[in-house]
């Protein structure tokens, strides 16, 4: 079936069979490959991303449901001259990472999250995060990066 | 992990989705947000060998006060029934029970419709509209009928809804100031409850359904008849498993499970009447 998508402000038209799943049309037919796979059961967020705005576990969506959405990944969130979004920044000024393999899910959430509560408190950014699992950091300076990128 | 291959169709209207599903047969499925039937098929659990995408049928989204209840269209996400204005006001148990559904991601795709149409007697909503007196509104080839959620959930990821059935409508009653409770157990945030309790409690009456307290949601009966009968929160609450059947799993024995009913029902009791 053919699909028409905006990624990241570009258009695709592309072929796909109907059991195509988000993530893998994003990362091996666009070959963005900053949206990680890790549990594939709608339960880690590693593969957060966003449709019209919001984020959604792209390993639970089929391409075919995206058809006509306007989709951002993390390859999507720094601006052209490559400044980091402030959230990203954020991350990297507050040590919100180790290994980074949740990362990119990470700062979908947390953005997409901001966008619904603007000024969260700690206890709504954590509730807020609670489908995205990291195995590092103990979520401390995650939480304070969000924080902190809320307050610019 | 990738389902099993299938064709696929898109729905713009109710009608033309039963139509659809009535050409493909029995082994074509509704597709909503697909935040159920996704990782079943990922699993090969099952394998439609259609699916009737019914996800951008946006007529059925909506959330409108009806007089005495209000009417939440199926392919409403659970996003938008935790923060709805209306529910807020008149059936708050239900904004707030939604909250609890998976995490942010999931309630930024999963439908109330899906939700209850998949019948999983583990799900926050189908026990919720459950406690509150709810009626479904099935629209089929030969038109639509209504259904108590009370004589709606049949077994296991069984319900009422005939193969060429759709759930279009949940028509939830104004709570009318009644007091309430969400009660939901487990050991992990967006699991599901290991035992959960919706619960309400009014001049009018009370509604106490179970979440995984058996192959369907449960109404705990016993429990709203002793507290019309004058009974004590503490001996009502006792009565919280007479109406279950619970099994046992990795998480809990059955007699876990009966205690966790019993002491959330009696929690759930004393904060809906606070």
């Amino acid at each position: 079936m053919q699909i028409q998508v905006t990624v990241n402000g570009k258009k695709h038209t592309s072929e796909v069979e109907p059991r195509t799943l988000l993530v893998q049309y994003v990362r091996e037919v666009l070959e963005l490959t900053g949206t990680n796979i890790g549990c594939d059961t709608s339960s880690c967020g590693a593969c957060s991303l966003h449709i019209d705005g919001e984020a959604v576990k792209s390993c639970t969506v089929l391409a075919v449901q995206a058809d006509g959405a306007n989709i951002t990944t993390i390859e999507g969130m720094a601006a052209a001259d490559g400044t980091l979004h402030p959230m990203q920044q954020a991350f990297m000024e507050n040590h919100g990472l180790q290994c980074g393999y949740c990362t990119p899910g990470m700062v979908m959430a947390a953005t997409s999250l901001l966008k619904e509560i603007p000024n969260p408190t700690e206890e709504e950014v954590r509730i807020g995060l609670e489908g995205n699992l990291c195995r590092c950091t103990g979520y401390h300076n995650i939480v304070k990066a969000v924080l902190a990128a809320a307050g610019k | 992990m990738i389902p099993a291959a299938f064709d696929y169709v898109r729905a713009s209207s109710a009608a033309e989705a039963i139509s659809l599903i009535g050409q493909h047969g029995s082994d074509a499925k509704f597709l909503a947000g697909g935040h159920s039937l996704l990782p079943l098929m990922k699993l090969r659990l099952v394998a439609p060998s259609v699916l009737v995408d019914v996800g951008r049928i946006t007529d059925l989204s909506y959330i409108k006060d009806a007089g005495d209840h209000i009417a939440i269209g199926a392919m409403t996400r659970h996003m938008d029934v935790e923060k709805s204005a209306v529910l807020a006001q008149h059936a708050p148990l239900l904004a707030h029970a939604a909250g609890y559904v998976g995490d942010p991601q999931v309630r930024h795709r999963g439908t109330i419709g899906g939700s209850i149409a998949h019948a999983d007697p583990a799900s926050d909503l189908p026990a919720t509209t459950l406690a509150l007196g709810a009626t479904y509104v099935v629209q089929g080839p030969n038109g639509t009928r209504e259904i108590p959620a009370s004589s709606f959930f049949h077994g296991f990821l069984q319900s009422d809804l005939a193969e060429d059935e759709m759930l279009t409508e949940i028509r939830v009653p104004k709570m009318n100031g009644a007091g309430w409770s969400f009660q939901k157990f487990n050991r992990r945030a967006q699991d599901w409850a290991i035992v959960g309790v919706a619960a309400w409690r009014g001049s009018h009456g009370s509604g106490v359904a179970l979440v995984n307290m058996g192959q369907t949601p449960i109404l705990a009966s016993a429990v709203s008849k002793a507290l019309a009968g004058g009974a004590s929160i503490a001996d009502a609450a006792a009565l919280a498993a007479d109406d279950a059947e619970p099994s046992p799993d990795n998480n809990a024995s059955v007699e876990y499970r009966t205690h966790l009913a019993k002491v959330l029902v009696r929690r759930a009791l004393e904060q809906a009447s606070a």
